[in-house]
């Protein structure tokens, strides 16, 4: 009985979700990026500049956005193979607003609205049908890449507002605004996740939908709200990528969802569902950026960065999988 | 039988995993034509054993000696090779390819041009199921028998690598008493032809009607070996728990109460006309056939299946069926049958299964308080004597009667007035039946209604202060505990 009290003293005493945990969870993959951010910074002194850093986090931001969305998705179980489609989608109908002369704040809430919407869709055939999500969201990133060629006759759409093209260029001191955008978004997704019923509920139906159902969790609902928020992520990033670029363009956000989903694979969170921090999202998202850029400050070819870049996606899951191996064959007994 | 050489020996056994001692110098041995039973608890190191003898896991001490000599068995094939097969808990037959392509699986008969040849697998497979006396067709697809059927399928299959040891890992957990019967002739018949059986299972009742001896284990630890014929269950129950258990079902019978619930002509998709009350601190036994609608009754109550029909009335006022969490809310909970698929969150910590369900009462809006969660967590582990490393640990390392323990925790403290059990001691060790026994007459006489779904008749029997009987989706009967005998039951389980 004392060893028993003694235990549950021991428990209390831990944080669990501290930054310490946050670290020790992803050690493996932190120290991986350390060394990678050490070989570039001895091959690039641009690397560890100030001006270059704010470069990364701008980069990385799109990636993150969309990531965001995956995160929970993924964490529940499922997948959206759309989001990149939904980008170009959203780019495009935000410089034909413009164009159109609808003010920026009303094209911003017009471009979510869009995002969500194509979220609401997605959502609701996922959680009506038995259709899979991967099924589901594959034929939507075909109709909406379609959508956009055909809208735009597959030319790009220039944006000439200086406000619109501030919201993704912009600064606020040295720090660029997206990044500033993304960290009020992942304490956003840090509160659903950690702080929150629907996170838990999240995690539930990820772990055993069917347990899920039976505990009392509206599956279906829960279903709807985590495609809706995948689809305004995917508006915030495409904002934000449209305003960078200048234009709407049919061909933007090709490879999104690779991307996301490889930066979230990274952070260790399983596509299986039920398991999963945003902290490894981000860790996940630093390294692809860090990849790109360094790679980029080397000037290695971009082709040669693709070969790299699914190397290293391959090697560090293989190691997040023998280390999850281990660990459950010793809890096995 | 010791004149006779025996077909396997163990001896010795150790082995250690991380943390755990899991055997601590275990020993077995098997006759030609014996079944000897494998007794203990969840944990108690069973399923190692057979691992171990089956070439999954490595002994790190000791001896295998099958027919006199010493063997070294590391991995499956090699255990086949010694005639050693393990029939495992989940069956592991390829469903969507036939009963000839899963016995012929990985050794397939070939024509000269390297096709499969199927027609020599399919005439095999008749053989080999004819002369075990199965009337299936060898092209049926797995999927399409039923569990007995898949199981007596592996048999063959063991059979037809010349196996002379079968274990058998709790073959009955998903079987209907008719199917037990003819399941224990197939393994009388196997004995006869001098085949040695290791049987696994905790109901006790099958152990004296099918082995001839039982071996018990406890901790990892060999306790001792008894002929079935000299030995009583009160001796085996007081071996596998290491105490004596006084009174296994302890009851404090519930009568004359009034009725909380009354579900009149209740109709689903499954069920028709489902008609019983329920009565204030009164366990309601639900008895009848493998898919007579007992779950699905339960599932229509709970918002899960669409109600088609009837009416429901809880506490004197009419219920409208909608969701699940309204069914919670109004003091509802149903512990499911199925632990593994419909009751746990595998991956997830032990706290989280036990508090998921009533997160409302410490999270809000994005304020968590932590003490609260940790105060629920704690009274659970503490009342129902979960054991547990800490609240961390990840439900999947625990042992079925303590993920079982959990599961009807995480609904006690959402604090029913009705607790719907599906099958709740399953697959179950006996001490830890005897303590959700015992948490189940504790409830009742507080006042919680609980409705128990069994297939276990000494527990419907023992427990029950009612029994509604089921039959093809439809109840046939309600019986008080004084005229509720097993006869009766079956009487208006079959439908006359």
């Amino acid at each position: 009985m004392s060893e028993k009290a003694l235990e549950k003293k021991v428990l209390k005493n831990r944080p669990v979700n501290g930054l310490l945990m946050s670290i020790k969870r992803n050690i493996g993959i932190l120290v991986g990026l350390a060394i990678l951010c050490t070989i570039i910074s001895i091959n690039s002194p641009v690397f560890l500049t100030t001006k270059n850093i704010m470069n990364v986090l701008r980069q990385i931001s799109a990636n993150l956005f969309v990531a965001c969305g995956m995160t929970i998705i993924l964490i529940a179980g499922g997948i959206d193979l759309s989001v990149g489609s939904t980008i170009a989608v959203i780019g495009v109908a935000a410089a034909s607003f413009l164009d159109m002369g609808l003010p920026v704040p009303l094209t911003v809430l017009a471009c979510l609205a869009l995002g969500a919407f194509v979220g609401f869709i997605n959502g609701f055939i996922i959680s009506r049908t038995k259709i899979t999500p991967f099924i589901v969201t594959l034929s939507m990133a075909n109709v909406l890449r379609g959508l956009a060629y055909v809208y735009t006759g597959a030319t790009t759409i220039r944006i000439n507002d200086r406000g619109y093209i501030n919201i993704g260029t912009g600064f606020l001191g040295p720090v660029p605004l997206p990044a500033i955008y993304i960290v009020v978004v992942l304490i956003i997704v840090y509160l659903i996740l950690n702080k929150s019923r629907l996170g838990r509920h999240i995690y539930a139906i990820g772990g055993n939908e069917k347990a899920a159902r039976f505990s009392g969790i509206d599956v279906k609902k829960v279903r709807l709200l985590i495609y809706i928020f995948s689809g305004l992520m995917a508006a915030v990033a495409s904002i934000t990528l449209s305003a960078r670029s200048y234009s709407g363009n049919p061909t933007a956000g090709e490879g999104a969802e690779m991307d996301a989903i490889a930066a979230v694979v990274l952070g260790g969170i399983s596509m299986a569902g039920g398991n999963g921090h945003i902290s490894g999202t981000i860790i996940g998202a630093l390294i692809i950026g860090v990849i790109n850029n360094g790679l980029n400050l080397m000037g290695i070819h971009s082709f040669w960065q693709m070969i790299l870049k699914g190397i290293i996606i391959l090697v560090a899951v293989y190691a997040d999988y023998m280390k999850n191996a281990k660990s459950n064959k010793a809890s096995e007994a | 039988m010791p004149d006779k050489t025996p077909l396997l020996e163990l001896k010795d056994i150790h082995k250690k995993f991380p943390g755990v001692y899991a055997l601590q110098g275990v020993s077995f041995d098997l006759y030609p034509g014996e079944v000897h039973a494998l007794l203990g608890e969840n944990g108690a190191g069973k399923s190692t054993l057979v691992k171990i003898m089956s070439g999954i896991y490595a002994k790190d001490q000791g001896e295998i000696v099958i027919n006199g000599k010493p063997v070294q068995i590391t991995n499956a094939n090699e255990a086949l090779e010694n005639g050693l097969s393990v029939i495992h808990q989940e069956l592991v037959l390829v469903p969507h390819l036939s009963i000839a392509e899963n016995l012929f699986l990985g050794r397939e008969p070939q024509l000269k041009n390297g096709l499969v040849d199927f027609q020599s697998m399919s005439e095999q497979t008749s053989r080999f199921l004819k002369e075990f006396g199965l009337n299936l067709n060898p092209d049926a697809e797995v999927a399409s028998l039923t569990i007995a059927q898949q199981q007596m399928v592996e048999v063959v299959k063991a059979i037809s690598f010349n196996a002379r040891i079968i274990a058998m890992d709790e073959p009955t957990s998903s079987l209907t008493d008719k199917e037990v019967d003819s399941l224990f002739s197939h393994i009388r018949d196997l004995a006869a032809r001098g085949i040695g059986i290791i049987y696994i299972s905790h109901r006790m009742s099958e152990l004296f009607e099918i082995a001839d001896r039982v071996t018990v284990l406890r901790d990892g630890k060999y306790i001792g070996t008894r002929n079935v014929k000299e030995t009583t269950a009160d001796e085996l129950i007081t071996m596998t728990v290491g105490r004596p258990i006084s009174k296994y079902y302890n009851r404090t019978y519930n009568t004359n109460q009034e009725a909380i619930l009354k579900v009149k002509d209740l109709s689903s998709r499954k069920v028709k006309n489902v008609n019983f009350e329920l009565r204030k601190g009164e366990i309601l036994g639900f008895s009848g056939l493998v898919g007579a609608g007992r779950s699905e009754t339960m599932h229509a109550i709970m918002g899960i299946d669409k109600i088609t029909g009837g009416t429901l009335e809880f506490e004197g006022k009419p219920v409208h069926v909608k969701n699940t969490e309204q069914m919670i809310d109004y003091g509802f909970s149903m512990v499911p049958e199925d632990r593994k698929d419909e009751g746990i969150f595998p991956f997830q910590t032990l706290k989280f299964n036990l508090t998921l369900k009533t997160i409302k009462e410490f999270i809000n809006f994005i304020f968590v308080r932590n003490s609260k969660e940790d105060e629920i967590a704690d009274r659970y582990m503490d009342e129902l004597s979960i054991k547990a490393p800490n609240l961390q640990t990840v439900m999947n390392s625990l042992s079925g009667g303590n993920q079982q323990k959990v599961v009807i925790s995480s609904w006690l403290a959402t604090n029913p007035k009705v607790l719907i059990l599906d099958e709740p001691t399953r697959g179950i060790d006996v001490g830890t039946k005897s303590e959700i026994y015992e948490i189940m007459n504790e409830l009742a006489r507080n006042g919680v209604s609980i409705i128990m779904i069994s297939s276990d008749m000494p527990e419907i029997l023992n427990l029950s202060d009612r029994v509604v009987v089921m039959c093809e989706g439809t109840t046939t009967a309600v019986l008080d505990h004084s005229e509720a005998t097993q006869e009766k039951i079956l009487q208006y389980a079959v439908k006359i």
